[in-house]
């Protein structure tokens, strides 16, 4: 080994040695204004859920079992904006109310919400959505009515399907008016699994 | 055009332009010209035209505000002493490193960003003729007048 080539690699090795704690990126950016998405994830008892809000409020919540978690961001970079960062304690609000709704806690969220990945329809259909009890179900017809479109039953359910923020948007309170379990964004696992929280049936594992 | 997450760049590019900047400003200012680098960084990323080289762009940042940094405290980079420590190496190591660093830090500019680009952050010499508007030629003297000066230094 020449002298040259010893000197290289005693660089890299010092170099590899800085290892740095990264100052607080998030706080600075939103404070300059310019952290336009937030988001983190969380542990949830229906698996891992990815977080995001704007300055708005909530924007989505996606699971992660079910999605891709660079698609995710991704879609949000393109829908959203891409200034984008891991910012979890702009998400600690969030992430306790869903934990005492986990808990049996909680039957509302509180949530400022951001509808812009909304389409209007979606939003009307969510509205209507979001108007039916802890506990209680209702149909897609009835929804479709409520949302001004009284034939579109298969419209709201496509609707529902779109909604990007499961849970705190009780889409799964809708059923098919045979009473079929219909469709679920995160698995109809899942959505059985809400049901029988809502019904005071079943604790959930934490 | 499709900018991926920002955060993305954040997780491949953090750490290194923070090696960077620690070998070229020292342990001090690092984290105030890391900050600047990355919020610069956001404010321009919505409207960035060519997003193909992601990390070329990010040390430009960088280099800029070692530049702008130096030229305000109006004297040399001063030396990494405390980082080596910090980041728990052993007593020896870390007086070796420490020694490292000041010889990098009396480097002239050209010298210390070349070599620390070329080993700290495994930058090929386009690379750093790009970022540095040299050419390549020019980016690999500036490397081998940097060794040739440490290893001088350095054996004293």
């Amino acid at each position: 080994m020449n002298e040259t080539d010893d000197l290289e690699r005693r660089l890299a090795r010092a170099g590899a040695r800085l290892m740095p704690e990264l100052p607080d990126l998030p706080a600075a950016a939103a404070a300059a204004g310019m952290l336009d998405l937030a988001y983190t994830t969380t542990d949830s008892p229906l698996g891992t859920l990815l977080l995001a809000s704007t300055d708005h409020g909530l924007v989505r919540i996606a699971y992660l079992d079910f999605a891709d978690r660079d698609e995710v961001l991704q879609s949000l970079a393109d829908r959203v904006s891409p200034r984008m960062l891991e910012a979890p304690r702009r998400l600690d609000e969030s992430r306790r109310e869903l934990a005492d709704y986990f808990d049996g806690r909680r039957r509302e969220f509180d949530l400022p919400l951001d509808r812009r990945l909304m389409s209007d329809f979606t939003q009307r259909v969510l509205s209507a959505t979001a108007t039916i009890p802890y506990g209680s179900v209702s149909t897609y017809g009835a929804v479709a009515r409520e949302a001004g479109s009284p034939r579109g039953s298969r419209a709201a359910g496509n609707a529902l399907g779109s909604n990007p923020m499961p849970i705190v948007i009780p889409c799964h309170r809708v059923l098919h008016a045979g009473g079929g379990i219909g469709g679920y964004t995160g698995g109809l696992e899942r959505k059985r699994t809400l049901l029988e929280l809502e019904s005071g049936r079943s604790r959930l594992p934490v | 055009m499709a900018l991926p997450p920002f955060q993305t760049l954040l997780d491949g590019h953090g750490r290194d332009v923070y090696r960077f900047l620690t070998a070229n400003v020292g342990p001090v200012d690092a984290d105030d010209c890391w900050q600047e680098t990355w919020l610069s960084a956001l404010r321009a990323y919505p409207s960035l035209k060519d997003a193909s080289n992601l990390r070329a762009w990010v040390f430009t940042i960088a280099h800029r505000k070692a530049i702008d940094h130096l030229r305000a405290r109006g004297r040399r980079a001063i030396p990494v002493a405390e980082a080596a420590e910090l980041a728990g190496a052993a007593p020896e190591t870390a007086l070796a490193d420490e020694q490292l660093w000041s010889s990098v830090a009396q480097l002239p500019d050209k010298q210390r960003t070349a070599v620390t680009l070329r080993f700290l952050v495994d930058s090929s010499y386009a690379e750093i003729a790009d970022l540095m508007g040299s050419s390549e030629e020019a980016a690999r003297r500036n490397v081998h007048e940097a060794l040739k000066r440490l290893r001088k230094e350095l054996n004293r």
